[in-house]
């Protein structure tokens, strides 16, 4: 086998070659990607998302990722003070309501222009609620802002006039993007425009969107002539990872420079990290338990499976009691996360509420244990609480298959019950939507995001939510109709007087407590992480110590100035190496298969 | 001459000699194809009907939605029809190549496919082919010396790296080949299949730069298959007489593994070959979440979630077509390779 050794050497050869060749492109193709400097000397300012766009039409987008572009696309009527979130004008400069309480009248801004030049008045907005009042397709993602307007003028360019069936307390946090009507108005299927085929996209927020590719990237440039000032970027890319490790590697390396939804892991990784950044905020979520109340319909039809002594008040408050939130806090979020008490965060500072020394039901084990033995639950020979009716407290709780934290929170919760003598199944599920609007739990891992305006988080409570028949799916979270909670929610959405609506938020979250439903165990934190080579600044929402990412407004990007020393710069030289080296590379593989087939081919007549 | 023309002629009239045979074992294997197809394109309505959650519910939890909304998106959906016409209506649609309209994406299944399939089949597409290569080349060399130390050493590296979890591998490709360890400097993105900024030859380089890592994750997790099958197949071979007689004829050893033995030991390798390839169009769900590979793998598991009913059965249907489209090829291809199948 005297020709078989050349063979060999020579794929030898080749395959080092082959090998080599990208690590001798290594080293100047080091910066290819995303950094604060383009390159050209633009600044650039790329941040990590996985959430897919929906639609990038204002009419349908739902997620938080598109909602978050609309923002920093187009004006809304209002905005939120970055500070305290309280309401700042955005394109409205002013707005006053009649005194009986159904006429709004907002003045709108002179200075917001198109970003194609052409002035935004009044006639947009009263087109873009008109026409979500009379298209039932353009009312898919904001209709329940409309549901209760009777009328919208525009009397003249800079007045918007909104008539309304009953009062309103919302008509200050009206989150709705106005849309140019000139452009829009040549739409004929609201349900099947995306907005996503032509660009750049007419808007009038201190961006325009410049380019989409589905789950790649979101491209935006600074809007010059926006009134409240250009953003000091000067392109914003949001680019799709669909993995969080690997978003945090992107991060690390300097192809992205902001990473919002961190894990406690990546959080601590990243903290001894050069030029990195790890924000730990308040969050805008709750984390509660929530427990069935007896599911029903507004006919009075009621169905599912809960466990009849959950709708014993004592049973639910022993479970309370025996949840230590101090460990949840400390061992499932690691810290990132702040003890439940009412239902709304205490970022929302006007509307926080927190339970009065008297009514709270703090971590207290020997409690509970004395308020089940009060209400006549005895433990059976097996240690177990068994209900008057012979029927074991044996309870069944809904957790998501893809959220940790409950099935980490779960575990705790079986051991803190079991002590009692309660047994818990934790059910984790990809889907608990089903069991859930079927009212087949016991228990669930429940949780909001809320918003300034809480009108919504408290509406998932009322008896209207509930479904009209066991057959419909209504919009209740967990099936509480409570009178008094009613009458309270009725109150806060016609009351205009800021100090007053909060007063009555703050009543009602104190009866939702009282009824014993819910059970908020923490408020988890944002946690996210951004490189200060490439931002020097940024403003957090609350100013103070806030958040970054999903902001109720657009300072954090608008805001954001480039660092002096952004980035490496030889992005566009790394195309340039690849340009030379890469088919440089491929020649040489092509020549080295080549001459190998030749040597195979000659083998013979060389023997 | 006469008789090379007479022979084939002659062949044709004697009833289950090869010429007959193949037009039917082809007609056979076309009308299996097709009762397949039509089999998917009506399980694939039923099966994911079973699925539990309510779509608008799922779409619509944690945003502001009224119960009006809500009704609202049911009919868009037509979800408010009853199931036999919402299958009728399907069935109807599907014959004229109308797979419906995405529930989360507001567009056409069959816009949405079309999008993200040309990555995937990029990705998938070279990984097949150059882990099928390397498995070929190496599982020969590690029958043609089996039992030495390269045929341990090839199986053993094989079988490791197909036991790791592809996720976990391209991970630690991308924070040592991406980021960069120690004096490895980081070569390669860390995600995505373009910068966004190049067109042109650039571009295509661009694309290629992006393509390394993934395509290297899933020739490192996946040669190993065809490695084996190839390995396995040829030592079947290696005892043959006609091995034999080829080396008594003078016969070099690389020309007898070539030439003798390999094309002997390809049929099993080739039937695997297909199946991945028809594998090709499902993509990788875990790679292409890893390196944010933005193909049909990641649309699969997105419409999952939801679940985005329209876009899971097209994708089903695309998925399964894939396999019955490459088994079919398969099947028409034994012959040609071995003149005893389909007689």
């Amino acid at each position: 086998m005297v020709t078989t050794a050349p063979h060999r050497s020579l794929r030898l050869l080749l395959a080092s070659a082959v090998a080599v060749t990208p690590l001798a492109i290594g080293p100047t193709a080091r910066a290819a990607g995303g950094e604060a400097d383009g390159g050209d000397g633009n600044t650039v300012l790329t941040v990590a998302v996985s959430q897919s766009v929906d639609s990038l039409s204002p009419f349908l987008a739902q997620r938080l990722v598109s909602t978050s572009i609309h923002r920093l696309t187009y004006e809304y009527l209002t905005n939120y003070d970055a500070k305290d979130a309280r309401t700042i004008p955005g394109l409205a400069t002013s707005w006053k309501s009649s005194p009986d309480k159904l006429t709004w009248t907002y003045t709108i801004r002179e200075n917001s222009r198109w970003s194609d030049g052409r002035r935004a008045t009044a006639e947009d907005a009263a087109w873009t609620f008109t026409t979500m009042m009379t298209d039932e397709n353009a009312a898919t993602a904001n209709g329940s802002f409309t549901a209760n307007f009777e009328k919208v003028t525009a009397p003249d360019p800079r007045t918007l006039v909104i008539k309304l069936k009953k009062p309103q307390a919302t008509m200050t946090a009206l989150d709705v993007p106005i849309v140019p009507k000139h452009i829009w108005e040549k739409v004929g299927d609201f349900s099947k425009f995306n907005n996503d085929k032509r660009f750049p996209i007419v808007g009038n927020g201190p961006f325009v969107i410049t380019d989409y590719k589905v789950d790649q990237y979101v491209k935006l440039k600074p809007n010059k002539t926006f009134w409240r000032g250009a953003p000091k970027f000067d392109e914003l890319v949001l680019r799709y990872y669909k993995d969080g490790d690997a978003a945090v590697a992107a991060l690390r390396k300097g192809e992205v420079s902001f990473v919002p939804n961190l894990t406690p892991a990546q959080a601590t990784a990243l903290r001894s990290a050069e030029n990195i950044k790890v924000n730990d905020a308040p969050g805008r979520r709750f984390y509660a338990l929530a427990t069935n109340p007896g599911a029903r319909a507004k006919d009075g039809g009621k169905f599912g499976s809960g466990h009849p002594a959950l709708l014993d008040p004592a049973v639910r408050k022993a479970l309370f009691h025996a949840v230590d939130r101090g460990t949840i806090v400390d061992k499932v979020f690691q810290g990132h996360a702040v003890e439940g008490e009412g239902y709304i965060p205490p970022r929302f500072g006007t509307y926080f509420w927190k339970p009065a020394a008297a009514q709270r039901i703090g971590h207290d084990p020997a409690k509970a244990e004395q308020l089940l033995d009060q209400a006549g639950y005895r433990r059976n020979g097996s240690g177990k609480r068994v209900g008057k009716d012979g029927r074991a407290l044996d309870f069944r709780i809904l957790c998501h298959a893809t959220d940790p934290n409950d099935k980490a929170v779960g575990k705790y919760l079986q051991e803190w019950w079991g002590e009692l003598g309660i047994g818990l199944k934790v059910d984790c599920l990809d889907n608990v939507s089903d069991p859930w609007a079927k009212g087949d739990y016991d228990l669930a891992f429940d949780g909001w995001s809320v918003n300034p305006d809480p009108d919504f988080v408290l509406s998932i409570h009322t008896c209207a939510a509930l479904p009209a028949t066991p057959k419909d799916t209504g919009a209740t979270d967990n099936f509480i109709c409570d009178k008094r909670y009613d009458e309270l929610y009725a109150r806060q959405a016609v009351e205009y007087d800021p100090a007053e609506r909060a007063d009555l938020v703050k009543r009602l979250q104190s009866r939702l407590y009282d009824t014993g439903y819910m059970n908020v165990m923490a408020y988890p934190n944002a946690v996210e992480a951004y490189r200060t080579d490439h931002i020097a600044s940024i403003t957090t929402m609350p100013a103070d110590g806030g958040n970054i990412y999903g902001q109720d407004g657009y300072w954090s990007w608008w805001s954001a100035r480039p660092a002096a020393a952004s980035g490496d710069g030889d992005s566009g030289s790394s195309t340039g190496v690849w340009l030379v080296l890469g088919p440089a590379a491929a020649v040489l593989l092509a020549v080295g298969v080549l001459v190998a087939v030749r040597r195979r081919s000659t083998a013979d007549d060389r023997e | 001459m006469t008789t090379t023309v007479g022979s084939p002629a002659g062949a044709a009239r004697r009833p289950g000699t090869t010429a007959t045979a193949y037009p039917r074992y082809l007609a056979g294997r076309l009308g299996g194809a097709a009762v397949s197809l039509l089999a998917v394109l009506v399980t694939s309505f039923f099966l994911f009907r079973v699925l539990p959650g309510d779509p608008v519910k799922a779409m619509t939890r944690g945003v502001p939605t009224s119960a009006g909304q809500m009704a609202t998106l049911r009919r868009q959906f037509g979800l408010d029809l009853p199931l036999w016409q919402q299958f009728t209506d399907y069935c109807a649609k599907a014959l004229t190549g109308d797979l419906g309209t995405s529930y989360q994406f507001r567009a056409p299944v069959g816009e949405l496919i079309a999008d993200k399939l040309p990555a995937t089949l990029l990705l998938t597409g070279v990984a097949v082919v150059l882990y099928s290569a390397v498995g070929l080349w190496l599982g020969t060399r590690s029958a043609w010396r089996h039992g030495g130390l390269g045929d341990k050493l090839n199986t053993g590296v094989a079988l490791t790296l197909w036991s790791v979890p592809s996720f976990w591998l391209g991970l630690l490709l991308i924070i040592v080949f991406s980021v960069g360890v120690g004096p490895v400097p980081g070569l390669f993105p860390t995600g995505g299949m373009e910068s966004g900024d190049e067109t042109g030859p650039a571009y295509v380089l661009d694309v290629a730069h992006h393509m390394v890592l993934p395509v290297l994750t899933l020739v490192a997790v996946g040669y190993a298959q065809t490695l084996l099958v190839m390995r396995a197949s040829l030592l079947d071979e290696m005892g043959g007489d006609y091995l034999t007689t080829a080396r008594a004829k003078g016969l070099r050893d690389d020309l007898v593994r070539r030439r003798h033995a390999v094309p002997n030991a390809l049929l099993p390798t080739v039937t695997m070959i297909f199946i991945n390839l028809g594998h090709v169009a499902a993509g990788s769900i875990l790679v292409e979440t890893v390196f944010s590979w933005p193909g049909l793998g990641g649309l699969f598991y997105q419409a999952l979630s939801v679940p985005d009913l329209p876009l899971v059965q097209g994708l089903f249907v695309v998925f399964a077509g894939a396999m019955i489209v490459m088994n079919l090829l398969a099947d028409l291809l034994y012959p040609l390779l071995d003149p005893r199948v389909g007689r």
